[in-house]
């Protein structure tokens, strides 16, 4: 092969995969940023004039201050509760004979294998006035009254953390399975407890695996839409329900793109900082 | 050497099974203070198992473990304060060089500046002063290995424990670090249990050497005993190489192997017993007037310090050694004559 084919080699294999992603996710956020830029009349509709205005609305309006806020408190939140749920479990997991742990993989896979909106809707069915929480907390006299989880901050943390946890454990057991078991016994060998082991020898080791871990979890948080949406109702909003209470609510399409712009910005901006801590920190260390 | 060995750690009667399968049968052993013992064997023999215990990674089935005249059998591997070098070298990834040999000293809790001080004394030890600093990703094979070596060593341990700690290193490097390790080790006077399948690794480090085959102990002894007096077929196959010839005692001092009589002592086995010669390739004479053994070689490997023949003739297939002394050695096809001093002949009975 000549040297200038071999040059185009690469650009002809990424071809087709950098075509599709540019027609079916480019140009739609492009759009979306385009749209983002007109003004909105709710007699007129959408003007054909260029201006910041909608990002200026949601800056400058504490309502959405408040949306973005309690977004970002979600998704740390949730990213925390995975870490204390996940950590432990990946764990565990990679202690486990191979047998047992195909079960328990499945086990922990089994929020994923059922759709979104079945899986939130048990929960509803779990956490209303009349639901099975509800129920037993009276019957077991912790609660005087119904008590609802539902459309408040808690029911939509435990429906994410139920969903997301997986991943974290998928992230953290990958970087588990990396660890030389060896440098146990040789922490074990120089004198440390089994704790201290954990603590000093496979935890800093497993730092990577819970640092992806924990970014694929916040991106999925503060993006979802479905269990927000449900669980959350219109009374717990966060910026994707926001999103979409503009476009079919208001119909304010321009708002809705500029909400959404904002938090995609705000998403690229954290993960990748985040990202570029992780390195930093880690990437002397490991290969 | 051969006086009554006064036991610092003492393995008596350990036997180790995993459920059906019994790794170690019966292992009992002498170690003393100061020593240095190879368990030598192929993989599977129960030389990693025996080690593991010492170590108090693995719990024996039955038996117990002496250091020092106490019963150590049932301490945990963090009380028993033993240095470990462990085959991958197990270095913390996420520790610099000073970092892993001073953590053992961290957990006796030793003073930071002390523990600075004297890991770094022990880096100097290992000649890698220059890669305090330094993680383990960003050294070779060789230096991990003696970091994980100046680690073991740090803590003042009573007895070492070398798991195959030159198995990842390429020839060059093993052979310098084998002579460097032994140095260090008399040095030091550190009582050390190294776990190895190569045999010249065991031959050229050790005091003594245990050669294990199917969880029991063949044959303790020291390197050039064991050399030249192996008390069975395992042992001298598997030591150096041999060849191993079945023959029929004749007469007293008389066997007969293919139809040749070859004289060796037989001691009291009766005629009619078979038997199994060993003698080693570097132990034949090679010449071109008629005298001895007939063979044809039908392969010549040039090794640089030696040559490698193959003969065969009425014994059977033969492996010869022979020095090279800068002239050319025979070729395909050529025919020699083979002798043997007296002695260089080891008898066992039966057949391999």
């Amino acid at each position: 092969m000549s040297g200038a084919s071999l040059r185009k080699t690469p650009y002809a294999l990424t071809g087709p995969g950098v075509l599709f992603f540019a027609a079916l996710l480019g140009a739609p956020i492009v759009m979306t940023f385009l749209l983002s830029l007109h003004s909105y009349d709710f007699t007129l509709g959408i003007q054909s004039d260029w201006s910041l205005g909608n990002y200026a609305d949601v800056l400058t309006d504490s309502y959405f201050h408040k949306i973005f806020g309690r977004t970002f408190g979600l998704g740390l939140l949730v990213t925390v509760c995975c870490i204390l749920i996940g950590v432990p479990e990946a764990y565990v997991l990679s202690r486990l004979s191979s047998r047992w742990r195909s079960i328990f993989l499945l086990i922990v896979l089994g929020p994923l294998l059922i759709a979104v909106v079945v899986r939130t809707l048990g929960w509803a069915l779990l956490f209303g006035s009349t639901g099975i929480l509800s129920m037993t907390a009276q019957a077991l006299g912790f609660a005087d009254a119904p008590v609802s989880l539902m459309f408040t901050f808690t029911g939509m943390t435990i429906a994410l953390v139920h969903v997301l946890v997986p991943f974290m454990v998928i992230a953290v057991w990958a970087s588990l399975q990396k660890i030389d078991p060896q440098s146990e016994d040789a922490g074990l060998s120089l004198g440390a407890s089994k704790f201290t082991v954990l603590r000093r020898i496979t935890l800093p080791q497993a730092m990577p695996g819970i640092l992806s871990g924990s970014i694929i979890v916040f991106a999925l948080t503060t993006s979802a839409f479905a269990t927000p949406a449900i669980i959350g109702g219109r009374r717990m909003k966060v910026v994707a329900t926001a999103a979409y209470d503009e476009y079919l609510g208001t119909l304010n399409w321009p708002l809705g793109a500029a909400i959404a712009v904002l938090l995609l910005l705000a998403n690229v901006v954290i993960i990748v900082s985040f990202n570029k801590f992780i390195e930093r920190r880690y990437a002397k260390v490991f290969e | 050497m051969w006086g009554p060995i006064v036991s610092f750690l003492r393995l008596e009667a350990l036997k180790k099974e995993f459920g059906d399968f019994v790794a170690v049968r019966d292992m009992t052993l002498d170690v003393a203070r100061g020593e240095f013992i190879s368990l030598l064997g192929p993989s599977g023999c129960g030389k990693t198992t025996t080690l593991q215990m010492v170590a108090g990674l693995l719990q024996p089935t039955s038996g117990r473990i002496i250091l020092d005249g106490k019963d150590i059998t049932e301490t945990p591997p963090n009380k028993r304060g033993l240095g470990i070098v462990f085959q991958s070298y197990a270095l913390f990834p996420h520790m610099t060089a000073t970092e892993n040999v001073s953590f053992g000293l961290e957990m006796r809790g030793v003073a930071k500046a002390e523990r600075i001080e004297r890991a770094l004394a022990a880096l100097e030890q290992v000649r890698l002063s220059q890669f305090a600093d330094r993680y383990p990703k960003d050294m070779s094979g060789g230096q991990r290995q003696r970091v994980a070596l100046a680690r073991a060593l740090v803590i003042e341990p009573p007895v070492l424990l070398l798991d195959e700690p030159l198995s990842n290193l390429d020839a060059k490097l093993r052979e310098e670090m084998r002579i460097e390790l032994r140095l260090l080790q008399q040095d030091i006077g550190v009582t050390t249990i190294l776990v190895t399948h190569d045999q010249e690794e065991a031959l050229s480090m050790s005091d003594r050497i245990v050669v294990m085959q199917h969880g029991d102990v063949s044959q303790t002894a020291a390197p050039l005993d064991l050399y030249e007096r192996p008390t069975n077929t395992f042992v001298s196959d598997f030591v150096g190489k041999t060849n191993l010839l079945t023959g029929k005692v004749v007469a007293p001092n008389t066997v007969d192997v293919n139809g040749t009589k070859i004289e060796v002592d037989t001691s009291d086995i009766g005629a009619g017993s078979t038997v199994t010669l060993s003698i080693r390739p570097e132990k034949f004479k090679m010449s071109d007037d008629s005298s001895g053994q007939e063979v044809r070689i039908d392969a010549a490997i040039f090794l640089g310090a030696s040559w490698l023949y193959r003969g065969t003739g009425p014994l059977g297939e033969l492996f010869i050694t022979q020095p090279n002394t800068g002239t050319a050695g025979y070729a395909k096809g050529d025919k020699a004559y083979l002798s043997w001093p007296n002695g260089a002949l080891t008898l066992f009975e039966g057949t391999v």
